[in-house]
């Protein structure tokens, strides 16, 4: 009975109701995975130095994050004295709205999709630089000496690593023909040896390309040991330093939801997205748990390197990332044209 | 080239290595002591504020109220009385009192004493935001802690007792489990020969 009110509803009212239903579930993983992965990274970094983390608020520190929301949301947003008040009241929406575009497009399973689009990763890298936008804007609007160097380090950083990100992701296009990621999780079926990561036949170096992903996606999302963006120890909060209250919570949450972004797409670029590993039993449960794994190695490296220097930061990217991810690009095209 | 491929591939390894040491360490026991639930025992040493040591044959303090911790009290936080109780041979102590707003655990007083009738106790949760809780009545604390003592069943284990001076071994072998903290003062002991602990005075 219920099915059949639904199956009418659905078929009255199909895009509508795909809508709201990918809007409401996307805020919702988005809400809970931005809370809950607080609470992993305090967790993780305590358990990385031998202490037990957060205890006290409800078992084992679970309520933890509802402690701190309702901290947050009680507190005044304060918006500086001199400060542009509409750009700095903007860009931690600027910096949420990009990241919950993006998500449209992640297939999390095989029919699980809010829209599968034939451009998605175009869709998806064209929202991202939106972020490096929101930050810089952030800082400048805040009206604060350590916010405008960490919103100049920032773009300078995001510039520097969205270039070998890109061609890394070129280089897939390549591999894979299709820039739509249901597509490119459906070539990489039947068992983990036909993951991209593992096509050394195609290139090599796959496992390398993977590698300048994933630090590409650390730096993009500004997390240690390339958090220049808040590199609390030096510019008292970066970009943040103005921020009070939600303000602050919704730059915070949009940095989970970017890590979520990141490791999402590195599932579907690397890992076969939801294909199981053994090639039986794919599903959404196979997606998620790589992309938690990987977002438990994001917490890992950021509770094992200090901070580089902002230096070493752009000459990792210049010197090493840009010349090593040219190199993956070239021997793929060169592969493909003599092996194909 | 060669040479920055391999400060790649050190550098690389490196950053492998130190990821290996905190995986290693992300599973081993948290070493954390939650506080407020639990305390670290103090070591035998640990010099907290005096107490009076209990002579474990009459179930009495060691003190006979000679003075001398008072008088090497640098800081003159220490006022002991004592009276000569009907029946005995020396004078007794009747009242200690530490003011430990003053004290600056010198330790004088616990050098000072004769027989050993003072130590340093193990107690450091002292933190308070009334002024009177640091004038310490030691001679109450230590029937108070006979009083205990007496209800736990005498937790006997006299296991001998952390920061007494070798001069008062008997006396700390009667200390009851719960009296670790005591403040630190040196009273005057009698002399072997035990003359009248008065005459100290």
């Amino acid at each position: 009975m219920i099915q059949s009110i639904w199956h009418f509803i659905l078929s009255l009212w199909p895009e509508p109701l795909r809508l709201v239903l990918f809007v409401a579930g996307i805020m919702a993983f988005v809400g809970g995975n931005a809370a809950y992965l607080v609470w992993v990274e305090r967790k993780g970094a305590a358990r990385f130095q031998r202490r037990p983390g957060p205890t006290e608020v409800g078992w084992a520190g679970l309520l933890q994050p509802i402690a701190d929301a309702a901290k947050l949301l009680s507190k005044q947003l304060i918006v500086p004295a001199g400060a542009d008040s509409t750009l700095f009241r903007m860009a931690p929406l600027l910096m949420m709205s990009p990241v919950l575009m993006s998500l449209a497009v992640i297939p999390w399973g095989q029919s699980l999709a809010a829209r599968n689009i034939n451009v998605g990763l175009l869709m998806i890298f064209a929202f991202g630089s939106v972020n490096v936008m929101a930050v810089m804007l952030g800082g400048w609007s805040s009206r604060n000496k350590y916010a405008i160097i960490s919103a100049a380090r920032v773009v300078s950083q995001n510039v520097a690593y969205e270039i070998p990100m890109l061609l890394v992701v070129i280089t897939m296009i390549m591999v894979t023909g299709t820039m739509n990621l249901n597509e490119i999780v459906v070539q990489q079926a039947g068992g983990f040896w036909h993951w991209n990561f593992f096509r050394v036949w195609v290139n090599p170096l796959m496992p390398v390309t993977f590698l300048i992903f994933y630090i590409c996606m650390l730096a993009e999302t500004n997390r240690a040991p390339f958090d220049m963006a808040e590199a609390e120890s030096e510019l008292v909060a970066g970009v943040y330093t103005e921020y009070a209250g939600m303000g602050f919570g919704v730059f915070f949450m949009a940095e989970y939801a970017n890590i979520l972004l990141g490791c999402a797409l590195a599932t579907v670029l690397f890992l076969g997205g939801w294909q199981s590993p053994i090639g039986v039993f794919s599903g959404v449960f196979w997606f998620l748990v790589k992309m938690y794994l990987l977002i438990f190695s994001v917490v890992w490296i950021r509770w094992t390197f200090p901070r580089t220097q902002f230096y070493g930061l752009l000459n990792l990217s210049w010197k090493i990332l840009i010349p090593a991810s040219l190199f993956t690009l070239i021997l793929t095209s060169a592969m493909m044209k003599l092996f194909r | 080239m060669k040479n920055s491929l391999k400060e790649i591939a050190t550098g690389f390894n490196s950053l492998v290595t130190g990821m290996r040491i905190t995986l290693g360490q992300f599973f081993k026991p948290s070493v954390t002591v939650q506080y407020p639930h639990e305390s670290l025992k103090m070591p035998e040493k640990f010099r907290g504020h005096i107490e009076l040591v209990r002579d474990p044959e009459t179930g009495k303090a060691v003190c006979y109220a000679c003075k001398l911790c008072e008088r090497a009290c640098p800081s003159d936080c220490i006022t002991v009385e004592g009276a000569k109780l009907d029946g005995a041979k020396k004078k007794s102590v009747t009242n200690y009192i530490l003011d430990f707003t003053k004290c600056s655990l010198c330790g004088s007083c616990v050098e000072a004493c004769r027989d050993g009738a003072i130590r340093y106790s193990h107690e450091y949760n002292l933190a308070s935001t009334n002024k009177e809780d640091y004038i310490m009545d030691l001679f109450k604390r230590l029937e108070n802690e006979g009083l205990e003592a007496e209800r736990v069943g005498q937790a006997s284990s006299p296991a001998g007792s952390p920061g007494v001076p070798p001069g008062a071994v008997h006396s700390s072998e009667a200390r009851p489990k719960t009296c670790a903290a005591e403040s630190p003062k040196a009273e005057p002991p009698p002399t072997p020969n035990s003359q009248l602990p008065g005459s100290a005075k």
